[in-house]
């Protein structure tokens, strides 16, 4: 779940470094012999990021935010590498109807700060996230609990009548019970995500503090303030007493206002786990590190969406034959240099209930029957607009190149590119403002085949595609007895999508890492850099 | 001193003018930079509401820079950040790291560039000459992007002598490469001024006269050809200094140090008008104290302007 949602254009990235002192990491440490757990006080290691917006997680889904505070809070539960929820601070979390659950909290576990972990920290913090007024990123996580519209009336200048979520009840301090607008059957999984994670009585007496130095339950603490744009750090919870206890000293995230510039500080040794290398110099870093070069599978995809509820774009079997007409595989390899993955699926791989080819010959790249099906649709007359934004340069390489091929594959010859500034991009998708097919993006927050299809596909979206089938179909997937009985449901939705194609998958993305020699132990997958299991040699 | 305090008033105006026409600007880039912070995620209305509403983002232009001039001059307010850092906070720890590059590369754009352009100047048409010219003209040829990432590469990585990013070790050692980066430029500008000003003032009637006199050939130089010839160079070092502190953006983020430039790039993007505001009034005050500081050493070099 983690994940992020900032356009990674921008971005930059991190990276720690430690010591203060220059150059190669420090020889000093490293004759410890295995001073991992042990005592040695200088035994950090450094992690390269970008400069997160806020710490505190009802108020974040920056994926560097989202870094920092899987360090430093442990969720209810995780996801394991295979995409499967386990529990972490949750004893379990069950529910006989999908719609209410009953949440038990593992006792004996504690805030830095020395305070007991309860169902009231966790009842506290989300109903802060869910209160409109205070203007938290996730308050919309919370939109599916009982209560919520109360504390976010519709009406201008209303204030909330309360502050307490009525679907949520402390039962007792190991118990909290959440009941549900809906069945959602994937609850748990959502509960992965640090926007649930909870927060100490202390946090509540100074907010503004609070996002400054946040107090977890997590294996590591805060260690001084965050030094903004320059380093956050933080020191191994002697405290803790939940499932991964740190195995080094300290972690000191580095921010870095460049990507590459964190790169050629992983080249120096001046910075120890760099978690997004610039794709350009992947394969540059895959023979310069080796076996320290670590590819990451990741849920982001990128899809090509269709305005239906314009007139030329009407017809499922014209949106068909541009997808056939489009050479994933030609495009991953010039523009992302192959890292990247060609999807036949609208979910990615690791989401459970992927299946490879989906989407059969629709996303198979033939030219001559693409170029039937075009012309049998119709064909399609005029200027032909493709929408991306100017968030990061690799985005107008691709639209090229796709446009390229459209041109001759089906012979549409008049395109224009319509590059939208960045921040205005997404209030153009929203208002429907879009005159032809665009870039869309995913990045995953749980992974789940509903993350993806309830949220792209379902009420309201950017394609203005109207489907009682299938949200049909969504609803009794959310409502079905467990996980496992949700998934061919979900599966039975994303053929009508694909069947309709209103939005046609492209590929999907790959994360590459990169670590020095001084750490091991580096257990990097999809959902966290899991910090707490990296040793300093 | 009437001068001075002329001058001063002068700059009201100015500054009025110019936060209002950057205010204006930021408010109206395209984009809502509410809806922005939540990326692909919606935001309720409620949300989006109270952040307006908090930012003053829900008044009429006007009203929001009066609202902000306000906010400065009655309580001392630069305003805040969408994440919630004050700025004047924020500007504290970026304007130290911005100055120590910023007078790093001043320092070496001066002393070296005056240095290699009285060189080029004194042997005009030989080697030296030669040499610089070609040097210069090369460093102004190339980006600075270049410059600065190929800096990295070889003097910071491969051959390790100094830092490849980031403030760790300090000024002077962390802003030397990124300060000669930074400087590169304006060196070059400051050389060719030098050498040509240096040329000039050797074929002029007073140097003539002088040695006609029997002057000894150092005196001259020293005394009346040079300090004649450093009134362009001064005035050009004079308006570098604003353009060092506002054109540090990509050798801030190629170096990774974290100051001014950085920050308003960050901020433009995000539409942060108080930032933006913020940042831009600083550097205004600073062009314009440069510009004074300027004119008054006219006075000194150039006795002329001063009775002026």
């Amino acid at each position: 779940m983690t994940v992020v949602r900032k356009s990674r254009g921008a971005a930059v990235l991190l990276a720690a470094a430690l010591a203060v002192s220059a150059c190669g990491g420090s020889g000093g440490d490293t004759g410890g012999s295995g001073g991992d757990q042990g005592g040695q006080a200088a035994a950090q290691f450094s992690v390269a990021l970008t400069e997160p917006d806020h710490l505190t997680p009802g108020n974040t889904s920056s994926s560097y935010s989202i870094t920092v505070l899987q360090a430093l809070f442990d969720t209810l539960v995780v996801i394991d590498p295979s995409g499967k929820p386990q529990m972490r601070a949750a004893e379990s979390v069950t529910s006989d109807d999908q719609q209410t659950w009953t949440i038990k909290v593992k006792s004996g576990q504690k805030f830095h700060n020395g305070e007991a972990v309860t169902a009231e920290s966790f009842a506290d913090a989300w109903n802060a996230a869910a209160y409109g007024p205070n203007a938290w990123t996730n308050n919309y996580y919370f939109a599916n609990v009982e209560g919520y519209d109360k504390l976010n009336p519709e009406a201008e200048g209303a204030k909330p009548e309360t502050d307490k979520l009525s679907g949520l009840k402390v039962v007792d301090p190991a118990t909290l019970e959440v009941r549900l607008t809906a069945p959602f059957s994937q609850f748990p999984i959502t509960l992965a995500y640090t926007g649930f994670a909870p927060m100490p009585k202390a946090a509540f007496a100074d907010l503004k503090a609070f996002d400054q130095k946040p107090i977890g339950n997590g294996p590591f603490a805060l260690d001084g303030e965050w030094s903004h744009n320059q380093q956050i750090k933080l020191k191994r919870f002697e405290g803790y007493a939940g499932p991964r206890p740190a195995k080094a000293g300290g972690v000191l995230f580095k921010i870095y206002a460049s990507r590459d510039t964190a790169y050629t500080d992983l080249r120096a040794n001046k910075v120890d786990l760099l978690q997004t290398i610039p794709p350009a110099s992947a394969s540059e870093a895959g023979k310069l590190l080796g076996e320290r070069f670590v590819p990451t599978p990741s849920g982001t995809m990128d899809y090509l969406g269709f305005p239906v509820y314009d007139k030329r774009f009407q017809s499922a079997d014209l949106r068909k034959a541009f997808s056939m007409a489009i050479d994933r595989q030609g495009i991953v390899d010039a523009v992302f240099n192959g890292a990247f993955k060609p999807m036949a699926s609208l979910v990615a791989p690791l989401v459970p209930g992927y299946r490879e080819n989906a989407c059969g010959e629709a996303c198979v790249y033939d030219p001559a029957k693409a170029k039937a099906l075009f012309d049998k649709a119709g064909g399609f007359s005029g200027t032909l607009q493709l929408y991306f934004s100017n968030a990061d340069p690799s985005y107008e390489q691709w639209m090229q190149a796709v446009a390229n091929q459209l041109k001759q594959n089906l012979g549409v010859a008049d395109i224009q590119f319509r590059k939208i500034p960045a921040a205005d991009y997404l209030s153009t998708l929203r208002e429907h403002r879009q005159e032809g097919p665009y870039r869309n993006n995913w990045v995953m927050d749980y992974p789940s085949p509903q993350n993806y299809l309830e949220s792209m596909w379902g009420e309201g979206n950017r394609m203005g595609w109207e489907s009682k089938a299938f949200t049909d179909l969504i609803a009794q997937a959310n409502a079905a007895p467990s996980m496992e009985a949700s998934i061919p449901l979900y599966q039975q939705a994303e053929d009508l999508a694909l069947a309709e194609m209103p939005m046609i998958p492209l590929w999907n993305w790959q994360d590459q890492a990169g670590y020095s020699n001084r750490i091991g132990g580096v257990k990097i997958d999809a959902y966290s850099p899991n910090l707490d299991t990296i040793t300093v040699k | 001193m009437r001068y001075a305090v002329y001058r001063l008033l002068q700059a009201v105006p100015v500054f009025v003018a110019t936060t209002f026409l950057i205010y204006a600007m930021v408010w109206s880039l395209p984009g809502d930079p509410i809806l922005a912070l939540a990326g692909d995620k919606p935001l309720p209305e409620s949300v989006i509401r109270t952040l307006r509403a908090q930012y003053n983002l829900d008044e009429p232009l006007i009203v929001q820079y009066g609202l902000y001039m306000a906010g400065v001059f009655l309580r001392g307010d630069l305003g805040q950040t969408f994440t919630g850092q004050e700025v004047s906070e924020l500007l504290q720890d970026r304007w130290a790291v911005t100055a120590q590059l910023a007078a790093t590369a001043w320092i070496f754009e001066l002393v070296v560039g005056i240095a290699l352009g009285v060189v080029a100047g004194l042997r005009r048409g030989k080697m030296a000459d030669t040499a610089v010219l070609a040097g210069t003209t090369f460093v102004i040829a190339v980006p600075v992007f270049v410059v600065g990432y190929t800096a990295q590469i070889v003097f910071g990585l491969n051959l390790g002598l100094f830092p490849t990013a980031g403030t760790d070790e300090g000024w002077p050692y962390s802003y030397l490469l990124p300060g000669m980066v930074l400087g590169s430029f304006g060196l070059a500008y400051v050389a060719r001024l030098t050498r040509t000003s240096v040329v000039e003032n050797l074929r002029a009637d007073y140097v003539r006269t002088a040695a006609a006199k029997g002057m000894p050939r150092s005196r001259i130089i020293g005394r009346h050809a040079l300090r004649n010839s450093l009134i362009p160079v001064v005035t050009y070092l004079g308006i570098d200094i604003g353009n060092l502190m506002a054109g540090a953006v990509v050798t801030e983020g190629i170096f990774n140090l974290p100051g001014i430039g950085q920050q308003v790039f960050q901020s433009i993007q995000l539409q942060e008008g108080p930032v933006v505001v913020g940042v831009i009034t600083l550097l205004v005050m600073i062009f314009m104290a440069a510009n004074l500081v300027v004119d008054l050493l006219y006075g000194v070099l150039d006795p002329r302007i001063r009775r002026g």
